[in-house]
C-alpha cells in the first residue's frame, strides 16, 4: 500500500521510499521507513495531502506521496 | 570583549522572535552578495563584561543544502575567515516540533561549535499537554537547553546565561558516524564528509580522494539522517512527552473549515479582499499626503533657491523624484503588514495547501497565489513578497508574470478610457456595461498572468523537480512586534534596493519632457503667440497652450513624435504615443500628460472635462479620435505592457539579472503591442 491511498484518519507505517524519485528533504522532514503517518486531510482538488509525521504536520503533493511504501496500522480510527 | 553568535534554527520556530527580543531595535538588514537573501545583524549585551554581534541566519531545516539559503548558512558556518564565523552557536527550536528541530542541533553540534538549544514557545506546553525535562535532555544532547518564549518573555535571561558560559562548551559529536559506515568514517570527520558530499570546496577542509559515487553519497546521506533521528528519538523518549488528546480540539476544526472545499476559498476570497480593500483606502490618505508635502517641498526649494539650473534639477526632478519613491511606502508597509501576520498566524501555509493543486498546470505553486493577487495592489511589493518561493524557477515565473495583474495605477487611465469608448448601458437589465468591461480587464490581467505562466514554464527548463514539502504550523495569534519589524524591513529593502533606479529614471524622465531644442522648446510663448489666434485667448488659457506646446517640443515630446509611426497601427496619434510613453513613469501620469497636451492643464483635471475635451478630439479625416477600435487598443496595450520603471528597478533587484528583467519587459510590451494592434485592425 502506498502513502496516497490512505483515507482521511488511518494511520500507517512507512515501510519504504523510493529515494530515486524523492527529495532528501522528505528524510530531513521526519518521513523516513519507521515513521508513523496520519493522513488528516486531503486539499479540496484532492492534492496535495496533510499529514502528521510522528505526530509533525507535513503537506506534500499526491506525486510524492505516491512513493511512499506503507503499511496500514488496523486500529485506524477506533483506538491510539 | 565582544563574540558572534549565530542564531539558527527551522522555519516557524519564532527564531526571528528571539533575534528581535534580544537585539530590539538594534539591527542592520544586509544582503547577502549577489543574491537576495536578507542577513540581519544586531547587537546586545550577554552580561556587564561580554558583548555579543547577533547574526540571524536563514530558517533550514538541515544542513544539506537544497536552496540558497541554506546554502549561505553552510557558507557562514564552515569558513573561519568569514566575517560572521560565529564564537557559538544557538539553535531555536520549538515545543510541539522539537524533533524535527533537533535535528539541526545535532549537525550543527557536530561542526564542533559550541551550541546553546533555545526551545521557543515555552508559553504553549500545557496547552499542548506536552511535557519537557530540560535538565536530562540538556545531559543528553551535551549542550545548555533554555526553554524561552518570545511572547511572555520567560527564559531569555536564562538564555543569556546560558550563552555567557559559552567557553566551557561541550563540543563532542552527538552521532557517532562510525554508526553511519564504519569504513568510510574510521578517517573522515563531519565537516569533511559535508563538504565531500556537497561537492563544495570550504576554505580550510581538505576532502580526500575516495571511490564514493553519487549515488553511495546519496545513501550514506539518508543513512546519517536516520540514525541521527534514531538518537533524537531515544533521546527523546526519556525527556519529552506529549499528550495527543490535548494537541488538536480546535486547531482540528480551524483546519476543517479554513480548507473546506466550499468556505475555505470563500473565506480566502473575502481576505484577499479586505486586504486590498484596506491597501486601497488606508494608503490613499498617506499618499496624498506624502504628494502634498512633496509638491510643497519641491515648490518651496523652487522659490528658496536662486534661480537656475541646480534649482530647477533639485526642484523639479530630484524632489518629486524622490517623492515617486516615498509615495509607495504606504502600500508596501501595509501590504506586508498583512502578509506578516497571515504568515505568523499559520494560515498561509492552509492558503498554499488550498491554491497549489489549481497553480500547478501554469508552472506555479500554492506559494505564487500571495505574489500574483498582491499585484492587484501595486507590483513592487508583490515581486517582492515572491521571496519565500524556494523552487527558482516557480520563483522566477511568479516574478515575470506578476504585473500582469491589474495594479491600483492604472485605474485612472481604465476609468477615463471606459467612459470614453463604453456607453453607458446596462445588460441583463442590472449589470453596468462600463463595470463589466473594468471587471473583464481586471480578469484579463490574472488570464495573461496564467497564460505567461504557462508559456514560460515551457520555456524555462527546470534544474530541480518541483516538490512541494511544507509544514503546516499551527494557527498562532500573530506577534505584534515581528509584524512591525517585517513592514520596517520590507520597506528599507523597496527604499534602498529599488529606490535608487526608480529616482534616477524619474530624473532623466523629467530631464527629457522638461528640456528641448532652443529654437523650438526655448522660445514656446513666442512660437505660441505666432502660430495661434491668441487675442481672445484668457491668461489662464494661454498658459495652458504654451504648457502643451513644450510638453510636444521638449525631448520627449520629440521622441514620443518620433515614435508615433511605431504606435500608428495600434491607432495612436502623436499626443496619445507621448502620453503613452510617458506613463512608463508612473501609469497615473497618462492621464495628467493627456491633460496637458489637450490644453486643459491648469483649469483642473477633473476626469469629467478631460474626457469631455478626448471625446470632441477628431483625426484629420474628421472620424472621433477615442472611437471603440482606440478605445480598445488602449486597454489591451495598458492590459499587458510592462507597466512602470519601478516595476522594472524592483524586477532588477530581485532577480539580480537585467537578462530577466529585459526579457520580461521585451515580451510584455511585445504582447500588448499586437493585442492593440489586432484589437484597433479588427475594430476599425
Amino acid at each position: 500500500m502506498k502513502l496516497h491511498e490512505l483515507k482521511p484518519g488511518q494511520k500507517a507505517v512507512v515501510r519504504h521510499l523510493d529515494m530515486d524519485h524523492l527529495p532528501m528533504k522528505l528524510i530531513e522532514m521526519g518521513c523516513f521507513p519507521g515513521s508513523e503517518v496520519e493522513l488528516i486531510l486531503k486539499a479540496p482538488l484532492g492534492d496535495p495531502y496533510y499529514l502528521r509525521i510522528d505526530g509533525m504536520p507535513l503537506c506534500m503533493r499526491k506525486d510524492m506521496a505516491m512513493q511512499v511504501h506503507v503499511e496500514l496500522l488496523n486500529y485506524g480510527i477506533h483506538g491510539n | 570583549m565582544e563574540i558572534k553568535i549565530a542564531l539558527v534554527g527551522n522555519p516557524n520556530v519564532g527564531k526571528t522572535s528571539v533575534f528581535n527580543k534580544l537585539t530590539g531595535l538594534n539591527q542592520k538588514v544586509g544582503n547577502y552578495p549577489g543574491i537576495t537573501v536578507d542577513r540581519k545583524t544586531g547587537h546586545t549585551k550577554i552580561n556587564d563584561t561580554l558583548k555579543a554581534t547577533l547574526i540571524d541566519l536563514p530558517g533550514i531545516y538541515s544542513l544539506q543544502p537544497a536552496s540558497k539559503d541554506e546554502e549561505v548558512v553552510l557558507e557562514t558556518l564552515f569558513d573561519p575567515d568569514n566575517k560572521y564565523f560565529p564564537d557559538l552557536v544557538v539553535v531555536v527550536a520549538e515545543v510541539e516540533n522539537l524533533k524535527r528541530n533537533l535535528l539541526l542541533f545535532t549537525q550543527i553540534k557536530d561542526l564542533g561549535f559550541p551550541v546553546v538549544l533555545a526551545i521557543n514557545m515555552a508559553d504553549q506546553l500545557t496547552v499542548q499537554g506536552i511535557d519537557i525535562h530540560p535538565r536530562m535532555l540538556s545531559e543528553k544532547l551535551g549542550a545548555e537547553v533554555v526553554l524561552v518564549s518570545t511572547r511572555t518573555g520567560q527564559g531569555l535571561p536564562e538564555l543569556k546565561q546560558a550563552i555567557s558560559r559559552y567557553a566551557q562548551a561541550d563540543t563532542r559529536p552527538v552521532l557517532d558516524l562510525t554508526s553511519v559506515d564504519a569504513d568510510y568514517f574510521r578517517s573522515v570527520d563531519y565537516k569533511t564528509w559535508l563538504s565531500r558530499s556537497q561537492g563544495a570546496h570550504f576554505e580550510g577542509v581538505t576532502v580526500k580522494e575516495d571511490e564514493l559515487t553519487p549515488s553511495d553519497i546519496k545513501r550514506l546521506q539518508q543513512k546519517e539522517t536516520v540514525k541521527r533521528y534514531q538518537v533524537i528519538q531515544n533521546i527523546l523518549k526519556e525527556t519529552y512527552s506529549k499528550d495527543a488528546s490535548k494537541a488538536t480540539g480546535w486547531q482540528a476544526r480551524a483546519d476543517r473549515i479554513l480548507t473546506h472545499r466550499v468556505w475555505g476559498y470563500l473565506i480566502f476570497f473575502v481576505i484577499m479582499l479586505l486586504v486590498f480593500q484596506a491597501i486601497f483606502s488606508w494608503s490613499a490618505i498617506p499618499m496624498d499626503w506624502i504628494d502634498g508635502q512633496f509638491a510643497r517641498l519641491s515648490a518651496w526649494v523652487g522659490a528658496a533657491l536662486p534661480e537656475g539650473k541646480f534649482t530647477e534639477l533639485l526642484a523639479e526632478g530630484v524632489v518629486p523624484g524622490i517623492g515617486g519613491v516615498v509615495i509607495f511606502i504606504p502600500q508596501i508597509a501595509i501590504l506586508f503588514m498583512f502578509i506578516a501576520i497571515l504568515e505568523e498566524s499559520g494560515y498561509m501555509s492552509r492558503v498554499v495547501f488550498l491554491m497549489d493543486k489549481i497553480m500547478r498546470p501554469f508552472g506555479l505553486s500554492g506559494k505564487s497565489v500571495v505574489p500574483l493577487v498582491s499585484g492587484v495592489a501595486c507590483a513592487i511589493p508583490a515581486i517582492m513578497s515572491a521571496r519565500n518561493i524556494e523552487n527558482p524557477r516557480e520563483r522566477l515565473i511568479t516574478m515575470l508574470v506578476t504585473p500582469f495583474a491589474t495594479c491600483s495605477a492604472r485605474i485612472p487611465v481604465y476609468v477615463i478610457i471606459i467612459s470614453l469608448v463604453i456607453p453607458e448601458q446596462t445588460v441583463l437589465g442590472f449589470i453596468g456595461l462600463q463595470g463589466l468591461v473594468m471587471t473583464v480587464m481586471y480578469f484579463l490581467g490574472f488570464l495573461a498572468a496564467l497564460l505567461g505562466a504557462w508559456l514560460l514554464k515551457k520555456v524555462i527548463s527546470a534544474t530541480t523537480r518541483s516538490y512541494l514539502l511544507i509544514e503546516m504550523p499551527p494557527y498562532r495569534r500573530p506577534q505584534i512586534g515581528n509584524v512591525l519589524n517585517t513592514m520596517v524591513e520590507k520597506t528599507r529593502a523597496f527604499v534602498e534596493g529599488a529606490g535608487k533606479i526608480i529616482l534616477a529614471l524619474s530624473i532623466l524622465l523629467w530631464f527629457l519632457g522638461s528640456h528641448g531644442p532652443a529654437d523650438t522648446f526655448g522660445n514656446a510663448e513666442e512660437m505660441v503667440a505666432q502660430n495661434m489666434e491668441v487675442q481672445h485667448l484668457s491668461e489662464e488659457e494661454l498658459q495652458d497652450e504654451v504648457e502643451g506646446y513644450k510638453l510636444r517640443t521638449s525631448y520627449i515630446g520629440m521622441l514620443g513624435s518620433g515614435i508615433e509611426p511605431v504606435f500608428r497601427p495600434l491607432g495612436y496619434d502623436w499626443k496619445v504615443s507621448i502620453a503613452v510613453l510617458t506613463s512608463f513613469a508612473a501609469r497615473e501620469v497618462f492621464v495628467g500628460n493627456l491633460a496637458t497636451l489637450y490644453n486643459i492643464g491648469s483649469q483642473g483635471e477633473e476626469e469629467t472635462r478631460i474626457v469631455e475635451r478626448m471625446a470632441k478630439e477628431r483625426r484629420p479625416d474628421g472620424s472621433p479620435m477615442f472611437d471603440l477600435a482606440t478605445g480598445i487598443s488602449l486597454l489591451l496595450f495598458y492590459a499587458f505592457a510592462m507597466q512602470c520603471i519601478s516595476t522594472v528597478a524592483i524586477m532588477r533587484r530581485e532577480t539580480n539579472s537585467w537578462k530577466w528583467t529585459l526579457i520580461q519587459m521585451v515580451f510584455m510590451t511585445g504582447l500588448a503591442y499586437v493585442s492593440a494592434m489586432l484589437a484597433y485592425n479588427w475594430l476599425k
